[in-house]
């Protein structure tokens, strides 16, 4: 197959944005009941159930610690979310995804508060279009923030990457199938940090800091969104009495 | 606000860390390298007869043993043209004790993931080069990775025993009779197209350190490793461990990288007989 055009001369991409433009994104959370905590996110046509259950009990007990709590975490696509149908069971891409996604996690995770328990975090990808694990991230940490667990900081997430010759915020499945690099980046924005870091592709050294600076300013919508989301949630306003 | 302590460990990891910290302020590692030196790396191919390309390599006390097996097999559809490769890595109970026996667990399918990464995006072969007959023929490389003895960051040793043993293969040549292939008994090396290298550096409070031996891997904040080719391209990119990498940090590690993996680069050109490709 050759390869479309992914960016217009007028600087237009495929689905109609500018390279620093996020997909429209929609949040919400508490969407699943049997869970502690749950999230739904949706960037265009990535859409993503996240659930947390614990802190509770660790089976088998011998994995347990004593000082502090464990984090589990399964990054899991459906058979439909992909063209081809995807073989049931976890493929090495997903267990990468979720190793790097757990320790992402667990970096703001206060998991001394729950010596001897299991805190498990489940990601479905229910459709993928590009930056699923960063989708995944995203809703993941929303649903810490429902379950109660204490956090330093919510996580923030989005891919940038270069396709045409030119970087790109927030990548679709076309453009993380044709450009030339995919950067999947993961913050805690309060410390300026980065929690998950990924690259796939070429980029040349000068331009990677560039790529950074794109993706932070995504973040910094995203998180702004995350919050949102939580408020939309949580916060009551007083009622007077009769 | 702080971020969690549990990076932190236990007490003894604890201990070790202050050690491994305040070695660095002085310029030091417990080992006697500087904060940017790498280990020792020794490099030997051909051990495996059977297989058509291997490599030993030593990266300070962690050992990588690769070898490829070559079939020939159907060409992708959507590449009729091409070959193929497949990455695979073992943590062989043997290099530790943190080792298990049975299938690879998060961590060898992680650093099979890294290294096909680097190998893939760093166009370290023409693949074109690997089809035999378009649409129905093509070579396969299956890259086996098996980490022998494990003292810290085995990720840049095993990239460059899979590229030593990509740059000895010796794959026997088929001729068409009949419509069937046969082997010609000769064989040839596919060149090199690119020369990408990975190194890992931790970061320690506000410290750096490449190549982390297994104690300072225990205790670091967290680990980057970054892989780049030799005209300044970053190919892969993978944050290995949980921990926060101030952003502000980034622009010095990638430059660290390059260094860097220009020494391994030119250390493998001294010590592999490569075939690299003309540019076109």
């Amino acid at each position: 197959m050759s390869k479309p055009k992914l960016i217009s001369e007028d600087g237009i991409r495929t689905d109609g944005r500018r390279y620093d433009e996020l997909r429209p994104i929609k949040m919400e959370v508490g969407v699943l009941d049997k869970s502690d905590g749950s999230a739904y996110v949706e960037f265009g046509k990535t859409r993503v159930f996240a659930a947390v259950f614990g802190p509770r009990e660790v089976h088998p007990k011998h994995l347990s610690l004593p000082d502090r709590a464990i984090l589990n975490c399964r990054y899991h696509m459906t058979s439909f979310s992909v063209e081809e149908r995807k073989p049931l069971g976890m493929t090495r891409r997903e267990v990468e995804l979720s190793k790097v996604i757990r320790e992402a996690l667990e970096t703001v995770v206060f998991l001394e508060e729950f010596p001897r328990a299991s805190i498990d975090i489940y990601i479905e990808v229910v459709q993928a279009d590009g930056g699923t694990r960063t989708t995944g991230l995203t809703a993941a940490s929303l649903a810490l923030a429902d379950a109660g667990i204490p956090m330093a900081d919510l996580i923030a997430a989005v891919a940038v990457g270069k396709v045409d010759g030119q970087l790109v915020l927030d990548l679709n499945d076309v453009e993380d199938k044709y450009g030339e690099a995919d950067i999947p980046v993961a913050m805690a924005p309060r410390f300026d940090s980065i929690v998950l870091l990924q690259l796939n592709g070429r980029i040349s050294k000068d331009e990677f800091p560039r790529a950074l600076a794109l993706a932070k300013k995504g973040i910094m919508e995203i998180y702004r969104l995350q919050r949102e989301a939580l408020k939309r949630r949580y916060s009551t306003t007083p009622q007077g009495g009769v | 606000m702080i971020l969690p302590p549990h990076s932190k460990k236990d007490l003894t990891a604890r201990i070790m860390q202050e050690k491994i910290y305040s070695l660095l302020q002085q310029g030091k590692r417990l080992d006697g390298r500087g904060p940017r030196d790498l280990r020792p790396i020794t490099i030997q191919t051909n051990l495996v007869e059977k297989a058509e390309g291997s490599a030993l390599v030593a990266m300070g006390g962690t050992k990588i043993l690769t070898g490829i097996k070559v079939e020939v097999g159907t060409p992708y559809s959507d590449r009729p043209d091409e070959g193929s490769f497949a990455v695979n890595a073992e943590l062989l109970p043997l290099a530790s004790t943190t080792f298990e026996p049975g299938p690879p667990d998060e961590r060898g399918v992680e650093l099979a993931r890294v290294v096909d990464r680097s190998l893939r995006e760093g166009k370290a072969i023409d693949l074109k080069k690997l089809c035999i007959i378009e649409g129905e023929k093509a070579y396969i490389l299956f890259i086996d990775i098996y980490v022998l003895d494990y003292d810290g960051n085995y990720y840049d040793p095993a990239l460059i025993s899979a590229m030593a043993a990509l740059a000895t293969l010796k794959i026997p040549k088929y001729r068409v009779v009949d419509g069937k292939l046969e082997r010609t008994g000769e064989y040839f090396t596919p060149e090199l197209t690119a020369l990408p290298f990975s190194v890992m550096i931790g970061v320690l409070g506000e410290k750096f350190l490449v190549d982390p031996q297994i104690d300072e891997e225990k205790v670091l904040d967290v680990s980057l490793i970054i892989g780049t080719d030799e005209k300044g391209n970053v190919v892969s990119i993978q944050k290995n461990s949980p921990g926060p990498v101030p952003i502000n940090l980034m622009d010095e590690i990638i430059e660290i990288a390059w260094e860097k993996t220009q020494e391994i680069r030119k250390k493998f050109l001294e010590n592999v007989p490569v075939k690299l490709a003309q540019e076109q």
